[in-house]
């Protein structure tokens, strides 16, 4: 536990982290995520997050060292895709009983490990710790070397318990052990000055292949993407890229800081949501590869690429304007997605009368700020019914967010679309900008609106749910004062 | 008849199991303005919370006493207490629901102790009931976790009736297992009230997740039965449990209030709805309606144009057992061979599957077992859906979790009419099947698959 404890003072240490850089050392040590509360609480685990980080490496055996619930009440949930090899997808499990916490389950994770290379022969084995072997004390980091030695294939363990903190810890921890037990591991075969990692991408719903396609016509090589369609041995050899390009807000930056560090990598933070967005990575790219030399002709193609795609994009979407004119959305997400979504919204012709901040960094915050003006709606943490609230002042007129705050618009029989990583389309790159508006288009146009908010034919209008949910809101309103508020 | 043997790999491979914990969390969903708390890390409540909801396609109540590592060793009480509060003043539940998990059962932490302690320092929970039930995940399944948590509400719940509390004979005690949809529990609802009867569902998840549109955003369950009707199941002239997990429920339901049970096993298939329909008209004393003879009817056409597809059928299936029994035993009725035969835990039941062998294992069994034995049909939750893609045979979705179709909640099996429609489905899955895959070519004269090796598991 010593080491895991220190590798996470490590991570809340994260110099390349705006926002860290400004605490006192006493605030540091606390981490950078507020005190969980109990019964008040959503979201992840560090397990979750180490396994959302980690799982999208296609190749790779993920072995989950605990009881049933860390992997059998979660397996196969996420949408990365891969273009090839099937095995990330099968669960891997010790599945621990009584026995194994009584007398240690080192030796069940050992035999588990060989019973995955003997079937499986995977390159790689990667193990997560979670709570339950933490806690009695059963040390993955021996059983992950020993089996290494003795089967010949690298089992990476991935110290991750759930307990330690929230899903954000647990990307960057994940980060940690590749950092330590893989990157650098292994030569490529030949370099480019074109290669380039892409850090913090896990390719859902396969939007990576949105923008793989015009990487590859600019003769820019993906030589490890971290970690969406990823295999191992392109993590183990991504320490020779070029540059690299950081994607998901800070879940990864750990990452790319220490191969800057280590290996000299250069990395900026861009998205490929949205068009502008796009453009300006593909730039950004490009710049960082002349930059570390190579040739600079690799920017005027770029910019034909830039133009070619943006004019097209353009077009598609000049289509959607007329009807978007006068639409309101309302954006319920985490970290990544706000900005960058922000752009594209806008960029479609749509309003935006507010987006959610939960997980975003001050960067992302000040990043909406700019998109959308000093006076725009930022939503820290709200009840489903303050959500709905907002839906109807804001005179939203369709939600996007995740799935878990879907039921609060369909309920409210308001259009909504899924933008998390549970979603089933892919809205990266220009395609999938233009993908996102066709969606929304979709969603704001169904006919069912009309049918759903209708009421029986036996009530009056005012009888209906969403009639007195307003009213008992009004109620709220006026009864409650600001002292009251405040003493809340 | 079945022998029952347990895996003997050290890794689990594609799990079939979910843990008990969230089975007990269920059972709590079916409570009125109910909400479950799981004690232990907060990843232990999300990971139930999305599956739930991709099963459900609904709002998941369910919070978490998201213990850290130095509450984990310090123990939870504090945890547990602040958790209480919380959502007793943001969320005003009409009860809690307490499941311990393995982080905080290895740590050994007194959650009855905690209550009783939380009770005396803050008055203000005074007639909030609080149900907690011991469900460490590193042992037993998800339906012990539904069962133990049942089985709990009952010992707290149900009042003790008094020497001269009134017996009402219209009133009936029903203990559904975690296999029954709420769609099953509407249509045990309708078939109860046919007959006059006036059923208490413990747990009630027709009441919370049918995916009606609630009356008003509730952070807790926006139905169910409540715990004054709870309460009052001492009254009930009888108490009937569905499946056999259930019986346990039905004993300590006895135990307490003198209410005689009987447990019904199975609710699918021609013979249990004849017992339990016969059953009901007893208990009624009232003939058995039109309703129910005809749909009887139809339920043996179904089997009469059923059977030509179901008919030496080669069955892999993998579910809990009470839903492995069910349903297996369902379709050995109509003709198809039960070759192998997946499960999560231990029950009585199992011996009773029409098959050699039951093993309690994992999909990666289910599929080796169901290549081996040439196996045709394929049966389990949504997890099977590589193996069944691996396999080219046809895959019917049961169980939990269902979350690549619509409708798990209203996926019918109880009742003549829910076994009639199952039958269909089964039937056109197999017939959509032998369109797509196994149409006779000027190859296939000698053997129907062998000679091709097309579609089949060979």
């Amino acid at each position: 536990m010593t080491s895991l404890s220190a590798t996470i003072q490590d991570v809340f240490n994260e110099p390349g982290c705006a926002k860290n850089a400004t605490k006192s050392a006493a605030e540091r040590k606390k981490g950078c995520t507020k005190q969980l509360q109990p019964g008040g609480a959503a979201g992840g685990c560090a397990f979750d997050g180490a396994k959302i980080a980690l799982q999208p490496l296609t190749d790779v055996a993920h072995l989950v060292h605990g009881p049933i619930a860390c992997e059998g009440n979660s397996w196969d949930n996420r949408g990365a895709k891969s273009s090839g090899p099937t095995l990330w997808r099968t669960s891997f499990t010790t599945d621990i009983n009584e026995t194994d916490i009584v007398f240690g389950g080192e030796k069940r994770l050992y035999k588990a490990i060989k019973e995955i290379v003997e079937k499986y022969n995977p390159p790689a084995v990667f193990v997560y710790q979670t709570c339950v072997p933490a806690m009695t004390g059963d040390d993955i980091n021996a059983v992950c070397k020993a089996a290494r030695e003795k089967f010949g294939t690298p089992v990476i363990p991935i110290n991750s318990p759930g307990f330690v903190g929230p899903k954000n810890l647990g990307n960057k921890l994940a980060g940690e052990a590749l950092l330590d037990h893989v990157i650098g591991t292994e030569e490529p075969e030949f370099t480019t000055p074109y290669d380039i990692n892409i850090i913090g991408e896990y390719n859902l719903s396969g939007e990576l292949w949105q923008v793989k396609p015009l990487l590859d016509e600019l003769g820019i090589r993906i030589l490890s993407c971290i970690s969406g369609d990823g295999r191992y041995h392109e993590v183990a050899q991504s320490h020779r890229a070029r540059a690299a390009m950081m994607v998901c807000s800070k879940a990864m930056i750990n990452v790319a800081r220490k191969m800057e560090e280590r290996y000299g990598i250069p990395f900026f933070e861009g998205s490929f949501y949205g068009i502008e967005d796009s453009s300006d990575s593909l730039r950004e790219i490009a710049r960082l590869l002349i930059e570390r030399g190579a040739p600079a002709e690799l920017r005027d193609r770029t910019e034909a690429v830039i133009a070619r795609e943006e004019a097209r994009a353009w077009a598609a979407i000049a289509r959607f304007k007329p009807r978007f004119r006068g639409k309101k959305v309302l954006l319920i997400t985490g970290g990544v997605k706000s900005w960058s979504v922000v752009a594209a919204l806008l960029e479609a012709g749509l309003e935006l009368v507010g987006t959610s901040v939960k997980k975003s960094t001050r960067e992302d915050k000040e990043r909406i700020k700019e998109l959308m003006g000093q006076d725009a709606h930022m939503i820290d943490d709200m009840t489903p019914r303050e959500m709905y609230k907002m839906l109807k002042d804001a005179k939203a007129d369709i939600m996007l967010s995740g799935g878990r705050s879907q039921f609060v618009a369909l309920k409210a029989a308001m259009p909504w679309l899924d933008i998390n990583q549970e979603r089933h389309h892919a809205y990266m790159g220009y395609v999938g900008m233009v993908r996102l508006v066709e969606e929304i288009d979709k969603a704001l146009y169904n006919p069912i609106w009309e049918q759903v908010r209708r009421p029986a034919p036996w009530e009056q209008p005012a009888d209906t749910w969403q009639a007195k949910a307003i009213a008992a809101l009004d109620a709220e309103a006026a009864a409650s004062t600001p002292a009251a508020l405040a003493a809340e | 008849m079945a022998t029952v043997s347990i895996g003997k790999k050290s890794c689990t491979v594609n799990p079939l199991k979910m843990s008990q914990p969230i089975g007990g969390a269920l059972a709590f969903m079916g409570l009125r303005r109910a909400m479950p708390l799981l004690h232990g890390s907060q990843g232990c409540t999300s990971f139930g919370l999305v599956l739930f909801v991709r099963h459900f396609k609904e709002a998941i109540p369910m919070q978490t006493t998201a213990m850290s590592e130095v509450a984990t060793v310090l123990g939870g009480f504090e945890n547990v207490e602040q958790a209480i509060l919380n959502i007793h003043s943001r969320t005003k539940p009409e009860i809690i629901g307490i499941c311990s998990t393995g982080v905080t059962e290895i740590k050994g932490d007194d959650v009855e102790g905690y209550i009783r302690l939380i009770r005396q320092k803050h008055p203000a929970l005074d007639g909030l009931p609080i149900v907690y039930v011991s469900t460490p995940d590193f042992k037993d399944a998800f339906q012990d976790g539904w069962e133990k948590a049942v089985t709990r509400m009952v010992e707290v719940l149900v009042d003790r009736p008094g020497p001269n509390t009134p017996r009402d004979p219209r009133r009936v005690n029903v203990l559904p297992g975690c296999h029954l949809t709420p769609g099953d529990l509407d249509e045990l609802r309708t078939i109860f009230e046919d007959f006059g009867l006036a059923p208490s569902f413990l747990p009630d998840l027709a009441g919370s997740l049918d995916g009606h549109i609630p009356e008003d955003f509730t952070p807790t369950t926006i139905g169910g039965i409540g715990v004054d009707e709870i309460a009052t199941m001492g009254c009930a002239g009888w108490t009937i449990a569905i499946g056999e997990q259930m019986r346990r429920a039905a004993i300590a339901l006895e135990a307490k209030t003198g209410v005689p049970y009987r447990v019904f096993p199975r609710l699918c298939g021609l013979g249990p709805n004849d017992a339990f329909i016969a059953f009901l008209s007893e208990i009624a004393g009232r003939p058995v309606p039109a309703k129910y003879r005809r749909q009887r009817g139809q339920l043996v056409d179904a089997m009469l144009d059923g059977h030509f597809h179901l008919g030496g059928r080669k069955l892999a299936i993998g579910a809990e057992p009470d839903l492995l029994f069910d349903v297996s035993s369902m379709l050995h009725e109509m003709g198809a061979l039960v070759m192998v035969a997946v499960t999560t835990t231990q029950s009585p039941v199992l011996e009773q599957v029409q098959s050699e062998t039951v093993l309690i294992g994992d999909l990666e069994d289910l599929e080796t077992r169901a290549r081996q034995a040439g196996c045709d049909l394929l049966v389990t939750h949504s997890h099977g859906r590589q193996a069944a893609e691996r396999l080219g045979i046809p895959f019917f979705r049961m169980g939990l979790p269902m979350f690549d179709r619509l409708g798990a909640g209203h996926l019918v099996s109880v009742g003549y009419r829910g076994a009639r429609d199952l039958i269909f489905g089964f039937s056109n899955l197999i017939m959509a099947d032998a369109e797509a895959h196994h149409e006779p070519t000027p190859d296939t004269w000698r053997g129907t698959d062998e000679a091709t090796g097309k579609g089949r598991a060979a």
